[in-house]
């Protein structure tokens, strides 16, 4: 059991929690995920770790309802409990000094991409960020973006906020403007697959973050198997991080139908 | 062996010997285990072999000779006294016979419903010689160690004084419920660290409760609990704490039984469509989450569902299935079924639920939909040629015999491999080519001079009670190394 020690709401669907989980705290690194469970006949859903305060014991969760167990998960309050943590799980991301790192998040993706960012910064990189949602109301952890990156520009489909267009055109501009040495992208499957390709072309290394379907989390039931340059693998213990120019984004889009 | 004979020779063991002549025990037939009937059963998840009852039980044991030379106990990888508690129950001293199990294995409930004993005590019994069946070894582990779960309390066994040394068990599954009873018998300080948030792996997230019900394993874990076992849940070692965390907590041996996680899957085209799963993922999710039985979690429904390998595993997916609900289930297996790893009795229960056998068949391709979704199979037709290295006939394809089967959802069931989380995070552990943590055999002891390790992750899938034997054998040597004897 762990306990919700806080909550905000950044939108009517997306939801932070900070939640108590000493030995996660202490052991998680940029790019980790864990499995969360609520209620004793809950389902196991992989979120990834926003931020986490080993001093205080606690992570940071942010979680967009999509279903029945998200909703029940973003319902919690204060002082109620969460059935299961368990995690740190997958990979944690690569971090070195590159020069120049992109980081381009979209949506609720902007949470696990925050401790990438601040790790890219923290490595001595030039980190530009590129932060893109539907309306402005979807941008999330913008100042925590600031503050550790060197430029952020923002996107937004409706024009509401930032500039008018798709994450795309946020990157290409960065791109044509400068030497990019590196882009890391966490967003909707379909928002990685067209920064996927847009980078392929510019030819600038990518790693992308997949959220795929899973039960266990640690390589038990193969439920997000994905395929990386024409390769089985199990986004639960392999990834999540895979190089985007070798992920089949159309098989990804289509398992996460399911 | 002398210990077989200590007992042996008490008194009231001749006297029952000498009660009926050894004819009269050759007249008595093998008792039948009870079944539920196939037709009510595909409609639910009870327990399929109800178990004997007290007077089948006494009559069977009867058939037991109490041979001077038992070789049904070189049979069991637990070594458990067998003649001593078949007799027992003979002379109807039910709790006795229970806690004569006890002395070797952790869960006899257990073993009575899922090891195989037709190829383990039973396959050694004399009267196979005699052209008889054997004695049923197994369903009368079962008798008593459900009698004394019905009929009595739940004692904790004779146990040494604590001794304060820590030892850690890595997994919940056979070998490490088995490592920690027995260490905590000798007076170890034990705690057991699982992954998933339930205790008992593969016995609760693989062994659907039709062959071995939840309640079962729960109790045997309570009891385990009873001798001081702790258990962490949601803790994977090598993750949320590492193997020197382990040490920095004070803990002086480590038992690995973290088991063989990782579906194999065939690496053929449409392997990854919508629709076609491991057999890991089928019944982890209709088990241990519950899914179509009130669990969050969802699981697909299909009417016509194939299953492809011939193990224990792809038998329990295939009437796992039609539990579920789905009105065609098809067990593709390439080669026939003699070679078929499976064991008789879930072959034989598989049939009668309907199950149909598409024996000497590999599926080749799976076809998809426009929405990505599995539409159907095609398969090959074999024949067996020559053995291969485990000794069975190998499958070879007929040259264009090809066949296309509409199916809705296929469960591969082939095999998994050991998982390496654990493995990986320990630096400079000796581990195989086949990921498997590599062990002297006599003492399950790895290169790593307080690492044990048994189960799947040595093995790299096999029973049970290998297992259990392995988490035996693996504390009788780490006790004997931390006591300094």
């Amino acid at each position: 059991m762990n306990k919700i020690v806080s909550k905000q709401r950044f939108s009517e669907n997306v939801t932070k929690l900070v939640v108590e989980a000493p030995l996660i705290a202490k052991a998680r690194r940029a790019g980790h995920f864990v499995i969360v469970r609520c209620g004793e006949k809950g389902e196991r859903i992989p979120l990834t770790i926003a931020d986490s305060d080993p001093a205080a014991g606690t992570i940071t969760l942010v979680i967009q309802a999509v279903g029945d167990s998200t909703r029940k998960i973003c319902a919690l309050e204060p002082g109620e409990f969460l059935t299961d943590v368990v995690g740190p799980l997958g990979q944690a991301t690569r971090i070195e000094n590159y020069g120049t790192v992109l980081c381009c998040g979209g949506g609720v993706g902007v949470a696990p991409l925050l401790p990438i960012i601040r790790a890219m910064k923290e490595a001595g990189n030039r980190v530009v960020s590129v932060l893109a949602g539907r309306t402005k109301d979807l941008i999330i952890l913008e100042d925590e973006v600031r503050a550790s990156s060197d430029d952020v520009i923002i996107m937004t489909d409706d024009g509401s906020y930032g500039t008018k267009g798709l994450v795309t055109a946020g990157v290409e501009e960065v791109i044509k403007r400068e030497k990019v040495d590196k882009v890391v992208t966490i967003g909707p499957a379909i928002m990685m697959k067209f920064v996927s390709l847009l980078t392929k072309k510019y030819e600038v290394p990518t790693e992308a973050s997949l959220n795929a379907i899973m039960v266990d989390g640690t390589g038990m039931c193969g439920a997000c198997r994905v395929s990386v340059g024409g390769k089985t693998r199990f986004v639960c213990v392999e990834g999540p991080e895979f190089d985007a120019h070798e992920i089949d984004f159309d098989e990804l889009l289509m398992r996460l139908k399911m | 062996m002398e210990n077989y004979n200590e007992s042996r020779n008490e008194a009231w063991r001749e006297e029952l010997r000498k009660s009926k002549t050894a004819k009269e025990r050759n007249n008595i037939a093998r008792v039948e285990m009870p079944q539920l009937d196939p037709a009510y059963r595909i409609t639910c998840n009870e327990e399929v072999n109800q178990g004997i009852n007290a007077e089948q039980a006494v009559l069977e044991a009867t058939r037991c000779l109490d041979c001077p030379n038992p070789q049904c106990v070189t049979g069991c990888p637990v070594g458990i006294n067998i003649p001593k508690f078949i007799k027992n129950i003979e002379r109807g001293e039910f709790a006795q016979a229970a806690a004569t199990l006890k002395e070797t294995s952790s869960l006899p409930a257990v073993c009575g419903r899922v090891c195989p004993q037709e190829k383990q005590c039973e396959s050694k019994c004399i009267r196979l010689k005699m052209n008889q069946p054997a004695v049923a070894i197994g369903y009368l582990e079962r008798f008593a160690a459900d009698w004394q779960r019905n009929n009595t309390e739940q004692e904790v066994p004779k146990m040494k004084e604590a001794n304060g040394i820590k030892v850690a068990v890595i997994g919940s599954g056979p070998s490490g419920l088995s490592f920690a009873g027995d260490m905590a018998k000798q007076g170890f300080d034990v705690t057991v660290f699982e992954a998933l948030h339930e205790i008992g792996g593969v016995l609760k997230y693989g062994i659907p409760e039709f062959r071995l019900p939840n309640s079962i394993v729960d109790y045997e874990i309570e009891g385990l609990r009873k001798m001081g076992v702790k258990f962490e849940k949601d803790v994977l070692v090598g993750k949320t704490i590492t193997y020197d965390d382990l040490h920095e907590q004070g803990f002086k041996g480590v038992f690995v039984g973290s088991g063989a996680g990782f579906p194999r899957f065939m690496d053929i085209p449409g392997e990854n469509l919508i629709g076609v799963m491991s057999s890991n993922e089928y019944l982890t999710r209709i088990n241990l989450m519950s899914a179509g039985r009130g669990g969050d979690t969802p699981v697909m429904h299909g009417e016509t569902i194939a299953v492809i390998g011939g193990g224990n595993t792809a038998m329990d997916s295939t009437r796992t299935a039609l539990r579920m609900g789905a009105k065609r289930v098809i067990l593709v297996y390439r080669r026939s079924e003699e070679e078929m790893p499976a064991r008789r009795e879930e072959v034989g229960h598989a049939k009668e639920e309907g199950v149909e056998f598409m024996t000497l068949h590999n599926p080749i391709e799976y076809i998809g939909d426009e929405k990505g979704h599995v539409k159907a199979m095609r398969v090959q037709r074999m024949e067996l040629g020559e053995p291969d290295a485990s000794g069975r006939r190998s499958p070879v394809p007929v040259e264009g015999a090809i066949e296309e089967i509409p199916v809705d959802i296929v469960i591969v069931a082939v095999g998994v491999s050991p998982n390496q989380l654990v493995p990986r995070s320990i630096e400079g552990l000796d581990v195989s080519r086949r990921n498997t943590i590599v062990v002297n055999e006599e003492t399950m002891q790895s290169n790593i001079g307080d690492l044990y390790a048994g189960g799947d992750i040595v093995r790299g899938g096999a029973t049970v009670i290998l297992a259990m034997g392995d988490g035996r054998r693996a504390a009788q040597n780490m006790a004997k190394q931390l006591l300094g004897e």
